[in-house]
Formats: structure tokens, C-alpha cells, sequence
């Protein structure tokens, strides 16, 4: 089994964000992996391995595009069990979901997995799309907002469950195909390789962190630099970004003192019970 | 008119439009004043005779597309008939709500078109332009789709449902080309049995946090949601803790809502949370934390433990509303 895992970096989103002059002003920020992307990455980690600190078994690449700093991300990736790094060297700032899908399609064209598995959004773009995108392109099926991953003892297929509106949705994909995950992929036992893990098997109810071993071993491991031209992919963005501004803010409200005071307000200023 | 037409994805059951979709509707109309076309909705499924006349009465036209093999919301087959819609009517703009199937199934058709979208856009600028939402609500973005067809998705909370057109709709048969849902297929929903409101249709919506501590405290929270005909929704500390379950959750990575009261209780106010909520009309917090940022956007702030403050307010909304 080998799997793709694309991953971007993103700022770090506790930090406040500077808003000025129609942009977004990223000078002072430091970088991270999305969320999504990692908790992607702790999925195909666990699809690749014996149950919780078991051997790997095949083969868990993540590719980011970014600028050359972006190898502290893929690092810190390779640090958690990843296998090997591929960084398609670009201005990250200059892409669309649809530019970004077509780099990561040429990566997929040469490297050949079963499986590509991603964050379901970027916490900065906020788009939701790569990964839909990227299925639309290779005509190959898509799992989106994945809860559960149960890959099949055969390795041809998975059954998942996706996080819906309406409750929980329970779906089978034949592979190869794209997956995109939510936040539950983490939980204990949320994702398994009939293969190689048993029923029983439980990870930690989080993506893992980079042990020291992890850190030493990250040293060796193969971290490929490529540019977006070595791809045979033209640029071209469809959608143009024109302008950011900082959302309205809420006008300040009042503390009240008492439930008496709250609930006179609520009653007889805002009208709402 | 040729060229021009705005082309909407309209969720249904059997017999009804979903009012989930009646949001896309409004931002149609805006879309097609930009484009100086009519308003044509799609319904896809399986058994949907009765939804297309019922989605007939807010658009100008209804394309019925229906076939056993289209009865899941699957993007595999679904955005094939979206892709060959948008070439039948020549529209300018594809939209759907930003439900998950909008946003499992437009993105798809995006990729088969080769058409830039925008995604959970807020406001319409343009025929091509809309504003969005990034980094968590912390900036609203203008775009501009480059692509002869534009395709979005609508955050609900932003658009007002859509009002019965003057006269219904025609409703014409869509023929699906071949389906093949590439080795995809769906088993099973789980669907949250609630007897509430949908979290993102409530009016009045109860949320708790972290400081509930507890998946039992949830249940003083549930007499307050009842008692004012709300939803009942959850920070994601609370969802990742196991207090309740995942759907709750009200955030840039849960739900987006905008009610008329939203109650934020033991939820200190990260910016994840606030993406999701801060459009609601009236939001009261609870938080013994006088520093919790939740205090920054509340309307009305009481700075102290849910245990002293619940109680009493569940006994003080009952005799307000029995005295009227």
C-alpha cells in the first residue's frame, strides 16, 4: 500500500491575523502543517502499519508546495513516521485549488498510489475543493469529511464514514481514490488496515507527535525538491483573489450582573424571549 | 436567453425542496441580475417528481433529473449531470448550497468543467466576483472567477430563503448520460435522531463548552434549548472531549449559524468557534473566565459559572413567559 498525502503549510491560526489595506499581512506569522493535512498524515500512518507502534508496511509519501521553507513542515512529517518528502518548490501564495490539483495530479502520475489522502480544507484558504478536484481529474472516486477509514484485507476498497449534516454517512470506495478527512479521523480506532491490524487494535485519540528517534530517523529519510515546470504543469490560476478586509466588527456588548439583568435585557432591549 | 442562464442544485426529500437549499435560490437571483438570465434549478435523485414541482414554485425553470441509479447524493454521478446541465442551458454560473453534499458535489463538478469556484461565498459582487470568508472568518475575501462558468457554493446563514416566484416553473425531464459512480456506493445514514430544529434553521440555539465538563451537564442545557424551541450545538472542545456528538458542533470545521439568540455557555470563544457563530443576532455568553474572548462578541455578558446561572434562568425565561 502506498499512499500520498498532500499537506500545506498554513499560518498559525491562534495567531491574530493582520488585516490592512486590502491584504492579508503574513510577515510576523509562523508556519504549520494544516490540521487537516496532519491528521491525514496520522491516517496514513495507521493504514500502513501492524496496530499502534507496529512495523511499517508500504509506503506513506507527503508532498507539499511551497517555498523552500516549507521543508521544516515535511520534516517535522517525516519525523512522524512518513516515509518520504516531496517538495514542488513554488510561491504558495500565488496558487488556486484548481492549480494546486493539477501540480499534485502530475505528482500522482509518477508516483502511482492506491490511495491519496488529505485534509478536507486548509484552515487559512478555507476552499474545501483540492481533493474533489483532484478525483475530477484522474476519474477516480472521492471520500469526503472521512470520520473512519476501514481499508479491506484485499486492498481494494475501504469503507468509511463521512461526517454529513444529517448524521453520520456510511460509504464504500473502491481504490485507488481520494480521501478527505475531518477531525474525528483521529479517534482511537477510527482507522484500520484489515491486513495488518486486528479488530482490537487502538491508537493514541490524537495525531502522534515526532519522537527523538523519529527526529534522528527523519535525517535519512529522502526529502525531494521539484519544480512545478519538472511536472510539464502550466501555471494559470481560475480564480483570482482581488482583495481581503477584516470582517465587521461585533459593536461591544454589556456585562451584566445577574440572571435577573439578563434575562430583563433579553426580555425587554433585545425582544428575543 | 443562451449563455446566460444561473444553473442551482436543489437538494430535495421526495416530495419537498429542502429549505437548506432555498438560500442558493437568493444568491441565483442575485447571479442572474448580474447575468440578465433566468434562474434554472436542478434536482437529482431518485423518485423526485413531486420536489421538482415543489422546487418549481421559487425558479424559472426546473431540470428533473430522475433515475434509481442517481437516488444517493453521490459526486461521483451527480456531477456528470451538474456538467451536462451547465452545457444544455449554456449557463454562465453553477451554485448550491454549501450543505455537505453541495460542498461533497460542486467542487467535483468544478473539476470536470475546468471552471473556477468560489467557495461558502457570503456575498454576490459581480457575474464573476463574490465574497468569502478565509482563515477562519477572519478576513472576508473577494474573488474573481476567471472561467467562462463560475461555480460556488453559498453559505447559508448569509442568504435570506427564497421567496415563491409569481408563477411556477416548468418542469422539464433531464436526461442523466451514462451513470458510473466509479466504484462508489453508498451503504447507510446514521442520521442524528433529534426531535429540535435543525442546529442551522434553529432560531434560538444553546451551545455549551468545555466548562460543561461533563456529557450529563448537556442535560440542564437541553432543558433551556427545549424550553425556548431552540438547537442544541457544542464548542469542538466539547465534541473532541465526547461530550456530545460531532454534528453539534458549531465552528469553522462544524456548523455555521446565524440564529436570532445563540446562548455560548462554559465556551471560552476560540476563533474556530467564533467563525461559526458570530453572525447570530443576540448572542449571550455564560463564563466564569472574565477574560474569555467569547466576552468580546457577546451582546450580553455574565460572568459567572453555568452551575450558579442555568438553573435560575431556565426558572426566569419560564415565568417571563408566563406572564408574557
Amino acid at each position: 500500500m502506498k499512499i500520498l498525502v498532500p499537506c500545506k503549510r498554513v499560518p498559525n491560526p491562534d495567531l491574530k491575523l493582520k488585516v490592512a489595506n486590502g491584504s492579508v499581512d503574513l510577515a510576523g506569522t509562523t508556519w504549520q502543517v494544516n490540521p487537516f493535512d496532519e491528521y491525514a498524515v496520522e491516517a496514513a500512518l495507521r493504514l500502513t502499519e501492524k496496530g499502534k507502534g507496529g512495523e511499517r508496511v508500504g509506503e506513506v509519501v507527503v508532498v507539499s508546495i511551497g517555498p523552500k521553507d516549507t521543508s521544516a513542515q515535511l520534516k517535522q512529517l517525516l519525523a512522524m513516521g512518513a516515509n518520504r518528502a516531496i517538495l514542488v518548490a513554488g510561491d504558495d501564495s500565488a496558487l488556486d485549488s484548481d492549480l494546486v490539483a493539477r501540480i499534485l495530479r502530475a505528482v500522482v502520475a509518477a508516483e502511482k498510489p492506491d490511495l491519496v489522502i488529505t485534509g478536507k480544507q486548509a484552515v487559512d484558504g478555507d476552499d474545501n475543493q483540492v481533493g474533489q478536484i483532484l478525483a475530477a481529474s484522474l476519474g477516480w472516486p472521492q471520500a469526503t469529511f472521512l470520520a473512519s477509514i476501514l481499508l479491506a484485507a484485499d486492498g481494494k476498497s475501504a469503507t468509511v464514514t463521512r461526517e454529513v449534516d444529517a448524521g453520520v454517512e456510511e460509504r464504500r470506495v473502491r481504490l485507488p481514490a481520494i480521501m478527505t478527512v475531518d477531525l474525528r479521523i483521529i479517534g482511537k480506532k477510527a482507522v484500520r488496515n484489515e491486513a495488518l491490524a486486528p479488530a482490537t487494535a487502538e491508537w493514541e485519540d490524537t495525531q502522534r507527535l515526532a519522537s527523538l528517534k523519529g527526529i534522528m530517523a527523519a535525517k535519512k529519510k529522502e526529502l525531494r525538491e521539484i519544480t512545478v515546470e519538472s511536472l510539464g504543469v502550466a501555471g494559470g490560476i481560475l480564480v483570482k483573489t482581488l482583495r481581503h478586509e477584516a470582517p465587521p466588527a461585533r459593536k461591544a456588548g454589556v456585562k451584566v450582573a445577574s440572571v435577573e439583568e439578563l434575562v430583563a435585557k433579553l426580555h425587554n432591549e433585545a425582544k428575543v424571549i | 436567453m443562451p449563455g446566460t442562464a444561473t444553473l442551482v442544485l436543489l437538494e430535495t426529500t421526495t416530495s419537498n425542496l429542502r429549505s437548506a437549499s432555498q438560500p442558493a435560490i437568493s444568491a441565483a437571483r442575485k447571479l442572474a441580475q448580474a447575468n440578465g438570465g433566468s434562474v434554472v434549478g436542478i434536482v437529482i435523485g431518485s423518485g423526485i417528481g413531486a420536489a421538482a414541482q415543489d422546487a418549481a414554485r421559487y425558479v424559472d425553470k426546473v431540470l428533473c433529473c430522475d433515475s434509481p441509479a442517481l437516488a444517493a447524493a453521490l459526486a461521483e454521478t451527480w456531477a456528470p449531470v451538474l456538467v451536462a446541465a451547465v452545457k444544455q442551458t449554456g449557463a454562465a454560473a453553477l451554485v448550491a448550497s454549501a450543505t455537505s453534499t453541495g460542498k461533497d458535489v460542486l467542487p467535483r463538478a468544478a473539476g470536470l468543467l475546468g471552471a473556477g469556484m468560489a467557495s461558502e461565498i457570503v456575498a454576490v459582487m459581480g457575474a464573476k466576483s463574490f465574497r468569502r470568508p478565509t482563515y477562519a472568518g477572519n478576513a472576508l475575501t473577494d474573488v474573481e472567477v476567471l472561467t467562462p462558468v463560475a461555480v460556488a457554493t453559498v453559505r447559508q446563514t448569509e442568504f435570506p430563503p427564497a421567496a415563491p416566484a409569481a408563477s411556477a416553473g416548468t418542469v422539464e425531464a433531464f436526461a442523466p448520460g451514462p451513470t458510473d459512480a466509479l466504484g462508489a456506493e453508498f451503504v447507510a445514514l446514521h442520521a442524528s435522531a433529534s426531535a429540535r430544529p435543525d442546529l442551522t434553521e434553529a432560531k434560538v440555539v444553546v451551545a455549551g463548552g468545555r466548562g460543561l465538563k461533563d456529557a450529563q451537564n448537556f442535560k440542564v442545557l437541553e432543558e433551556l434549548t427545549d424550553l425556548l424551541g431552540g438547537a442544541l450545538g457544542a464548542s469542538r472542545a466539547a465534541c473532541d472531549a465526547g461530550m456530545v456528538p460531532n454534528d453539534l458542533q458549531v465552528g469553522q470545521t462544524g456548523k455555521v449559524v446565524a440564529p436570532e439568540l445563540y446562548f455560548a455557555v462554559g465556551i471560552s470563544g476560540a476563533i474556530q468557534h467564533l467563525a461559526g457563530m458570530k453572525s447570530s443576532k443576540v448572542i449571550v455568553a455564560i463564563n466564569k473566565d472574565p477574560e474569555a474572548p467569547i466576552f468580546q462578541v457577546a451582546d450580553y455578558g455574565l460572568c459567572a459559572t453555568w452551575e450558579s446561572t442555568v438553573p435560575p434562568l431556565i426558572a426566569q425565561i419560564k415565568a417571563v413567559k408566563a406572564t408574557g
